[in-house]
């Protein structure tokens, strides 16, 4: 504050006796809380980081080389895939301080449409994938102009689509599953992200490689670009950067397709998980993914958390799940641990943002 | 006498039976900084906002440099060189200082990795942001990427005007900016104005702060009744006068300028 000083002197008031401590911070003076809480602000995926780290060291000592191989904590990763990839497309949305219940919706819808496309009018696997990819994309955009244009709470447009989206589907597909050893035999690019990579005692689905992928691609997206930037800002103060020129009713729009097309891919990824195409799978997909979202530290008020985040709330629910099991508790303690890890992580949050307070 | 840099005739602008521009003029010229004071409800947000593009007038003509022009959003307002300090700030408190003051209009690397793969150019815009804030005598503030939320007010208007004065190359609109401040930052905001003024931009300031008002400006605009009532020269007045032209318990003999 000292420079401002000497140039208040120049003017009328001279306020250069005045006590200058009022309106600076005291750096010098922090506990050991407050340096917790300033890192944790710079860095929200710290939290669910060190969360896996340890939940990884405690299963470790609890279950020796049963839990901590290779294949077991390849397993995790397989296992979350699916979800994860969801997950992506459930924390773009909610950094613009929306949510989007309609994901596994349009996951289901994608990959029904892949197969019908296929196996009803004989259109190529690979037109008939991009059919499916288009059609999330346009799920995607309904659900965008509905919450920017027609300024309808986005809970609200995206429980509406959701069962839309599921009638749809069932409708549509008759309720009848396309089996396994059909895909295989006449549609086997389908089942692409099932293809296994094998390193060592790891086993590596295509599948999670396009998890990985994704998460990767979006982390450079929302950091580096433009679009990233004002995709926080949007849903930090949706107003303050509709004045400070961001077109934000096309971020919005953009936001929600590119949710779309994600849980479109997440789609053709699923087939590849369970083999066959089946309307009734991937139910609880919107809850799993926003459980992966909070408990990654992506706050739900919006414009704070990271994609990377959201890949440890993933491997954390993975991790207690696989744990878990082979311990041999009752499921339910993991839906129990689950719902205490969800609600500390948004307790955390909101102590996180008292900072600016 | 010199050619206004932006001048308003006969604006017009009902909102249902209510008229808040009633056939309005305004004028502002060249490296000034021009007060537009009024009591609540003269209409003097209203002109504020059809200037920075955030309202259109339903009839009336605005000129920027002898040009007859028309904005229909805030952007393109942006675009002519017309910025505006909102009360508000338009601040994101999430984002860096740095992405703040490019937020909008951001700088990408050159080659491929901005053309293709749209990467931002962090250091470019850092560096620039440090330069702009430097210039403004705003560098108290050590880190350029902290995040707005963790900074005191006055320095978030800081932000906010070091914004303003680097993308508004013809005119800078702030509004009530010393309004939430303290009487040092409102101070500091105060020779803020000045240092912007020196580097040639002209200002209108809007203020209900009389002393503030009768520091930094070189004239003074006195809004009254949807209407510019007068123009006051703030060595001429003083602050009782322009009180009482503004609340109508005194009416001006002659209009000046």
């Amino acid at each position: 504050m000292t420079d401002s000083v000497s140039k208040m002197s120049n003017n009328t008031i001279d306020t250069s006796n005045a006590d200058t401590r009022v309106a600076s911070f005291d750096h010098s003076q922090r506990t050991l809380l407050n340096q917790i809480q300033h890192a944790l602000h710079r860095t929200p995926s710290l939290v669910p980081l060190i969360v896996l780290l340890l939940s990884l060291v405690v299963f470790g000592l609890l279950l020796g080389t049963k839990f901590f191989s290779p294949f077991a904590l390849t397993l995790i990763l397989q296992q979350v895939a699916i979800v994860g990839i969801v997950g992506a497309a459930q924390s773009l949305v909610i950094l613009t301080a929306g949510i989007d219940l309609s994901v596994g919706a349009i996951m289901v819808l994608s990959s029904v449409i892949m197969g019908q496309m296929t196996f009803s009018y004989d259109i190529p696997p690979a037109v008939s994938i991009a059919i499916g990819l288009s059609c999330g994309t346009l799920l995607g955009y309904i659900n965008g102009v509905l919450v920017a244009f027609m300024r309808l709470p986005p809970f609200i447009v995206t429980l509406g689509m959701w069962q839309i989206i599921l009638a749809s589907n069932f409708l549509y597909s008759a309720n009848e599953t396309i089996r396994s050893q059909d895909i295989e035999k006449s549609a086997p690019l389908f089942q692409f992200f099932g293809e296994k990579l094998h390193i060592g005692g790891a086993v590596f689905t295509y599948g999670v490689i396009l998890f990985v992928l994704i998460v990767v691609l979006l982390t450079y997206i929302l950091n580096n670009t433009a679009w990233g930037r004002h995709v926080y800002a949007v849903g930090d103060d949706p107003e303050a950067a509709e004045l400070a020129g961001v077109q934000t009713k096309k971020i919005i729009v953009s936001v929600y397709m590119l949710a779309g097309l994600i849980c479109a891919f997440a789609g053709w990824a699923l087939i590849g998980r369970i083999g066959s195409i089946s309307p009734t799978s991937g139910q609880f997909a919107n809850i799993e993914s926003i459980t992966a979202v909070v408990i990654g530290g992506i706050s739900l008020f919006g414009g704070r958390g990271s994609i990377m985040g959201m890949l440890f709330g993933a491997l954390i629910v993975g991790v207690f799940s696989l744990g878990l099991r082979l311990m041999g508790t009752d499921p339910q303690w993991t839906y129990l641990l689950i719902g205490v890890l969800i609600i500390s992580a948004v307790a955390i949050d909101q102590w996180i943002r008292k900072i600016s307070s | 006498m010199k050619q206004p840099i932006l001048s308003v005739r006969n604006l017009v602008k009902r909102y249902g039976r209510v008229t808040a521009l009633d056939h309005c003029d305004f004028d502002l010229y060249p490296g000034e900084v021009l007060a537009v004071i009024g009591d609540n409800g003269a209409g003097k947000s209203t002109l504020i906002k059809a200037l920075s593009g955030a309202v259109q007038p339903d009839s009336g003509e605005i000129f920027l440099a002898g040009e007859n022009i028309r904005f229909n959003s805030p952007l393109a307002a942006q675009a002519a060189g017309i910025e505006t300090v909102y009360q508000t700030l338009a601040l994101s408190p999430a984002l860096s200082i740095a992405d703040n003051m490019f937020l909008g209009r951001e700088l990408r690397k050159p080659g491929i990795l901005g053309s293709v793969f749209r990467q931002l150019d962090r250091s470019k815009m850092q560096q620039l942001a440090r330069e702009k804030l430097t210039e403004l005598g705003l560098m108290t503030i050590q880190n350029i990427n902290q995040t707005v939320e963790t900074l005191s007010g006055g320095q978030r208007q800081g932000i906010s005007v070091a914004r303003a004065a680097a993308f508004g190359s013809k005119v800078i609109i702030m509004d009530e900016p010393t309004a939430a401040l303290g009487v040092k930052e409102s101070q500091r905001v105060l020779d803020l104005i000045v240092d912007v003024k020196a580097k040639g931009i002209p200002i209108i300031l809007i203020s209900h702060n009389m002393p503030h008002v009768f520091e930094v400006a070189d004239r003074i605009h006195v809004h009254r009744l949807g209407r510019r009532l007068c123009t006051l020269n703030p060595k001429e007045h003083d602050m009782s006068d322009a009180v009482a032209y503004m609340t109508g318990a005194k009416v001006p003999e002659t209009v000046s300028i």
